[in-house]
């Protein structure tokens, strides 16, 4: 039996690794990257209650995660092309239009 | 602290465990900090593989094949694809290293640094405490439960069959889970699940699929000029 906490630092580790690639990435690409490391660690707690708790619903919740994340991943990269086809660049910073 | 730490090496799949979890925060941090994009592609892969390693060691096979097939493989492709359509060489690699350098990361690293370390205070062997008392409680009723079904089903001939497939499964867990290895939840499991009591969460994300679809197609349309 994996000890519960170690199990629960690594997805904690995960999610903060992946928060920071959010805070420090401008590209458009990485940000989308790093929501997929952070989907991946809230799943990895899923499925880890879902052992010591002996039932198959967090299996279910790791199912409906990778639903929300194909169909997120699909929808992100039509508008990073879509960002790509109008600014020629992947920096947010770059969509700042509707500024003032 | 180190005391708390013993267990973690006491059998195979506990070291394979650490293993594996270290190798998946590596190749994590390697993935957000490259400057090319195909790099940090490969280097997500790995991180991939190693979570559903660590889904295999959690007794989940099924949902380590998922991550193996839906994550390394289709939302991979995703992403290469776009990067291969996205990436042009020197240039886009010059251009991202202006984007980020990573001595400017400082601020975020420690907002990260001090998020992980409280977090890992809450948990944590440190404070010497039960830290999980009701994640372990819980646990510990189910496996009560566990044993009450059992009994029920060995007396009662006519529970239904749902019942007496998730007793039989929780019973073979339970017995097992005093071992090293505690049960796997397979397919089977997970199909009766989610076609029986979450029936409405599979049209739900059938609807979900399906509007992702249509808003790719539109998204990714090439419009002609003039027209929004």
């Amino acid at each position: 039996m994996i000890p519960q906490e170690f199990v629960l630092f690594f997805s904690l580790a995960l999610f903060c690794i992946g928060v920071f690639g959010i805070l420090v990435r401008r590209n458009l690409l990485f940000i989308l990257i790093s929501i997929e490391i952070m989907l991946n660690a809230v799943a990895v707690l899923f499925v880890a209650a879902s052992h010591y708790h002996n039932n198959a619903d967090g299996q279910i919740m790791y199912l409906l995660i990778l639903t929300l994340a194909a169909s997120e991943v699909a929808v992100g990269l039509g508008l990073l092309i879509q960002m790509y086809r109008r600014t020629h660049t992947l920096d947010v910073d770059r969509l700042s239009s509707m500024k003032g | 602290m180190i005391e708390k730490l013993v267990p973690l090496f006491s059998s195979i799949p506990n070291i394979l465990f650490v293993i594996a979890s270290a190798v998946a925060l590596l190749s994590a941090i390697f993935t957000v900090t490259r400057h090319n994009a195909v790099h940090a592609l490969l280097y997500l892969v790995i991180t991939m593989m190693a979570i559903s390693l660590i889904f295999f060691l959690l007794g989940a096979p099924f949902a380590a094949a998922l991550q193996i097939i839906v994550y390394a493989g289709a939302i991979m492709v995703l992403f290469v694809f776009v990067t291969m359509m996205l990436h042009q060489g020197e240039a886009t690699i010059i251009q991202e290293k202006q984007l980020y350098q990573p001595s400017k990361s400082l601020g975020a690293s420690v907002l990260c640094i001090i998020l992980l370390a409280e977090c890992l205070f809450l948990l944590s062997p440190l404070t010497g405490e039960e830290p999980l008392a009701a994640f372990s409680q819980a646990a510990q009723t189910t496996q009560t439960e566990t044993l009450l079904l059992t009994g029920k089903a060995a007396t009662n001939k006519a529970v239904t069959d749902k019942a007496v497939t998730i007793s039989g499964t929780l019973a073979s867990s339970a017995t097992v889970s005093g071992a090293t290895v505690s049960g796997n939840i397979g397919a089977r499991e997970i199909g009766l699940t989610l076609f029986g009591p979450y029936l409405l969460l599979v049209e739900i994300s059938a609807l979900l699929l399906l509007t992702a679809l249509i808003g790719a197609f539109h998204l990714g349309r090439r419009h002609q000029e003039g027209e929004l």
